[in-house]
């Protein structure tokens, strides 16, 4: 089947769909490639690339009547109707927020494929293409704070004195906001967080940052996005954002709620109360914006001296990374589409990856997919409301007590009557036993083995009874003493031996 | 025998017991466990030597020559074995070491009866309770050893052997003992004696027959404990102390490793000497199926390990059992070099010894300071990249905790499940020796790799090395 990587006609776009190192991956799964004339030249792809990386350049109709169309943007209505009968089109159709478009592609006798749908579920991580540009608008938005901030993100001890360093506030830490959390971090701000889901806390920590809780009891989500929350944890977090907005030189959002208004985080209020040449990136502008007054698209300044950036096309600001990353999701999907390695696209709608991106297919509807649910908890069904029966047989409190003290007189009693030299043996045994509790309760676990085989060896001293025996004049005890003796040196002897071959080979790193 | 030579026996028996005591504490800790087991030979030199003392001094030629044979012969037979015992054999190996204590111990009692040495007329009826005791505790310990010896090596089903009534048994066993015991004592008579050996023979064979072959952890410690109590009984037959004090150390600590056997499968010891999991198996509902499993391939394994930045290892007997701990200690060096965090998680019940586990680790040169214990590790699973689960099954069953009608309900596990993904490695989708069914490997997050644990690993290490270049990169 041929593949074709077409050149993008959305206003604004610097991306492409393939790069000459995914388009050498394509070719070993047995597609042929065909690359539009030019695609790749607004992110540094020239043709030259692709030719020599083994796709062939061709012009816009042969890129788009392919038997697949890797695209990056949902096609436009002159561009549809290039599409072939039956072809592929695989592209960020974004079928949740535009309806029409999945209206206009179930009309057409094709199969399209909507990359941002893969589920979040640990097999189609490699194919995440939110990911994939969350991670990069994550690191673009502290690059563009940087570069309209007026100081050092690194705090120094100049000859002209002492810099101090940025403080940066990244609300949100899912994929965009770690990236920009070690962006930030990296150089060398002070990074705080916040995320409405506790189990971050040691994500933001391990990229250099510090959690800040909201302390309100948050729900654990299923599908392994951060759901909305409760209005009381609203209040708190308003309070911290408010508390933090005066402190921070930047502040960063990241709260993007999938097919939603963005959740407001940062009031006018919030941002008035910062100092003059603080800067503000909201990655959910396209959505709404996290921030008040954020224009979508624009770099605004505030009254109080406050820059507000509202780009919308950070990870179009790094082309040649976006589409690389872009092109790998691609072909870690077309690997998983073709089983066989030969250049044959199969799609197989009992496998909830390519069941949840399908949204339509000659004709059908698919969209939307249902739900797949992430940390799948186990069937309930043996779950009874009865108590628990107790495995344990143990003896209750009082039950232990009164038998350690039925112990305790019982030995009184036979010590005290047992003609002597009993009542000494006595005292040896228990004060043994003792000793023996509080030596071996000391024992380092891994050391269980070797201690079995020496208290093995060591209670082969029985050997001294038997050799007493031999001494006695009688022929049955002596054979049986020497027997007795025999058994026992094989423990003795084997017992110690097995020990200093096993800890010998212990050893520490 | 002089007093001279009697009195120095009985201060190098002192010696001697403050030796076996220095021995064991040696082995609390890996730095001093090499010199502890020297203390412990030093200590049965010098009771060997100082009873060798008061037997040249008191018997014929005969006597000391069949002395220096046995202990020749013995000490090779020893030594011999000793060396060549494989490290996963190790547990068969010590059940059958612990049977000869045992039978050492009712040939003691046996020549105790026959010796008929003059005795102070008050302490004869002592005397012969004491007989009794002795021959009893070993035989129990000799053939519950013997049995535990041939389900570990597999000459017998490991599966536990039901008889009707068998608790009954076993306490009909106790009460007719303490019945013969007042009989001997009373009319001491050869017959008695051979009747309580059979008893004991018959009662230590059924214990350990009805346990199943996952509880050898306890069971195996049990023995160690009554191979020690053996040994104390011939003391006080004996009137040596050293026997009393060293079998009373043996026996404790025997007691100590079941105890903690025990809690780590949250069960007493009661319900493990008298009825396990295997009896008790769910007939439920909750043997049906949780749900669809993920299956995985070494290439997709290998891939996972490759982009991980932590991963650690919980081995179980099926480790030991596929041999496979070669290959995962070179898997973990491999994975090391690449700067990947790789730690060993151990259950306290994994495998058929206490310890098991970490001797064969340390066979294949896996540094003990990242082979961890169940509290040290289970911490650390949330926040670790990979577990590799390898042949262990109910020791990383999330059941454990979360469903309390559960039979392994309250066991302490290994909580892999909270790791960013599990890979196990299994032959099959059965349940484990508990016959609990295990939802770990439905969960989104875990895939089962299936095969023979040596060869996937070894599979794994070969994808590993070819594609080492690129995926560092």
């Amino acid at each position: 089947m041929r593949i074709g990587i077409v050149a993008e006609s959305a206003v604004g776009e610097t991306r492409v769909s393939a790069t000459p190192s995914t388009v050498r991956q394509l070719l070993k799964l047995g597609y042929e490639v065909v690359v539009q004339t030019g695609a790749g030249s607004p992110s540094s792809y020239p043709d030259v690339g692709y030719t020599a990386a083994g796709g062939r350049i061709v012009d816009k109709n042969t890129a788009w009547g392919s038997d697949v169309v890797l695209s990056v943007n949902a096609p436009g209505d002159d561009e549809l109707s290039l599409l072939a009968s039956g072809a592929t089109l695989v592209s960020w159709l974004g079928p949740g927020l535009n309806p029409e478009m999945v209206e206009k592609l179930v009309a057409l006798p094709i199969t399209a494929l909507s990359v941002d749908t893969v589920p979040r579920i640990s097999r189609a991580q490699t194919m995440d293409v939110l990911s994939s540009t969350a991670n990069i608008a994550g690191y673009r938005a502290v690059i563009e704070a940087a570069n309209e901030f007026g100081r050092f993100f690194t705090g120094q001890v100049t000859a002209a004195g002492k810099v101090p360093p940025a403080k940066v506030l990244v609300a949100g830490a899912g994929v965009a906001g770690l990236a920009a959390i070690g962006a930030a971090s990296a150089l060398g701000a002070i990074v705080r967080a916040t995320d409405p889901r506790p189990e971050v806390a040691d994500q933001v920590r391990s990229i250099g940052g510090t959690y800040l809780a909201v302390e309100v009891d948050v729900e654990q989500s299923s599908d392994g996005y951060a759901k909305a929350t409760s209005a009381d944890f609203d209040a708190a977090a308003a309070r911290l954002y408010a508390a933090q907005a005066t402190d921070v030189d930047i502040i960063i959002t990241t709260a993007n709620i999938p097919g939603r208004r963005a959740p407001v985080l940062i009031t006018s209020e919030d941002v008035a109360s910062m100092r003059s040449g603080s800067v503000i990136v909201d990655l959910a502008a396209a959505n709404g914006g996290n921030v008040e007054g954020t224009v979508p698209g624009e770099k605004t300044l505030t009254s109080n001296g406050v820059t507000i950036i509202g780009y919308t096309d950070l990870a179009r600001r790094l082309p040649a990374q976006a589409s690389q990353l872009y092109g790998q999701n691609l072909v870690n999907l077309l690997t998983l589409l073709t089983p066989g390695k030969d250049g044959n696209l199969v799609l197989d709608l009992d496998d909830v990856i390519q069941r949840a991106i399908t949204v339509a297919r000659n004709g059908e509807r698919l969209y939307p997919p249902p739900p797949v649910s992430v940390s799948a908890a186990p069937s309930t069904v043996a779950v009874q409301t009865q108590a628990p029966t107790p495995q344990n047989r143990s003896f209750s409190a009082g039950a232990r007590g009164a038998l350690i003290a039925v112990g305790l007189a019982a030995l009184l009693a036979l010590v005290s009557f047992a003609p002597p030299p009993l009542p000494q043996h006595f005292t040896v045994l228990i004060l043994a036993i003792v000793i023996g509790f509080y030596v071996i309760g000391k024992v380092h676990h891994a050391l269980h083995t070797p201690l079995m085989s020496v208290t093995n060896a060591i209670s082969g001293v029985v050997v001294v009874g038997a050799m007493l025996q031999l001494a006695i004049d009688n022929p049955v005890t002596r054979i049986i003493g020497g027997v007795a003796v025999l058994l026992v040196s094989i423990n003795i002897f084997g017992g110690f031996a097995v020990t200093r071959r096993m800890l010998g080979m212990f050893r520490k790193d | 025998m002089t007093d001279v030579t009697a009195a120095i026996a009985a201060a190098a028996y002192v010696v001697a017991a403050i030796l076996f005591i220095l021995a064991l504490a040696g082995l609390s800790k890996h730095e001093t466990a090499r010199a502890g087991v020297v203390y412990g030979m030093a200590g049965m030199a010098i009771a060997i030597l100082a009873t060798l003392a008061l037997v040249i001094e008191g018997s014929t030629w005969a006597g000391i020559v069949i002395l220096i044979v046995a202990l020749i012969v013995g000490g090779t037979i020893g030594l011999i074995r000793a060396a060549k015992v494989q490290m996963t054999g190790m547990p068969q190996f010590i059940a059958l070491m612990h049977s000869f204590v045992g039978l050492a111990a009712v040939l003691i009692g046996w020549n105790g009866y026959l010796e008929s040495a003059p005795i102070a007329s008050d302490l004869v009826g002592v005397h012969r309770a004491e007989i009794f005791i002795g021959v009893f505790i070993g035989a129990v310990t000799f053939t519950g050893s013997i049995v535990a010896f041939l389900k570990l090596s597999a000459r017998m089903k490991s599966a536990p052997l039901v008889l009707p009534g068998r608790n009954a048994l076993n306490i009909a066993a106790l009460v007719l003992f303490v019945a013969v015991t007042v009989w001997f004592v009373i009319t001491p008579a050869l017959w008695l004696l051979i009747v309580v050996t059979v008893i004991a023979l018959l009662l230590g064979w059924h214990l350990v027959a009805s346990i199943g072959g996952g509880d050898m952890p306890v069971v195996i410690s049990m023995l160690n404990s009554y191979s020690g109590w053996a040994a104390a009984a011939s003391g006080f037959l004996l009137d040596n102390d050293l026997l009393i004090i060293t079998g009373a150390l043996v026996g404790s600590s025997g007691a100590y490793l079941s105890y903690i056997m025990c809690k780590a499968m949250n069960r007493s010891f009661l319900s493990v000497i008298f009825g396990g999991y295997g009896i008790a198996a769910p007939s439920k509902g909750a043997a049906e199926e949780t749900g669809e499993y993920h299956e995985t391939t070494v290439v997709e394994t290998a891939q996972l390990l490759a982009n991980a930045t932590s991963v650690i290892i919980t081995p179980g007997f099926g480790m030991a059992v596929a041999q496979a701990q070669y290959p995962v200690a070179e898997l973990a060096r491999s994975l090391r070099s690449r700067g990947i965090e790789v730690r060993f998680g151990i259950h306290p019940v994994a495998g058929r010894l206490p310890g098991h586990m970490n001797v064969l680790l340390a066979e294949a040169r896996v540094p003990y300071d990242i082979v961890l214990e169940l509290d040290e590790i289970n911490e650390d699973f949330p926040g670790t990249s990979v577990v590799l689960v390898i042949g262990a099954n109910d020791t990383v069953n999330p059941a454990a905790t979360e469903e309390p009608n559960s039979p392994i309900a309250g066991m302490p596990v290994l909580e892999v499940w909270k790791a960013d993904d599990v890979v196990v490695f299994k032959r099959s989708m059965a349940s484990g020796y508990a016959g609990v069914p295990n939802p770990l490997f439905y969960r989104d997050n875990a895939h089962m790799l299936f095969g023979d644990a040596k060869v996937r690993v070894e599979e794994i290490i070969r994808v590993l090395a070819e594609t080492g270049a690129r995926v560092t990169g």
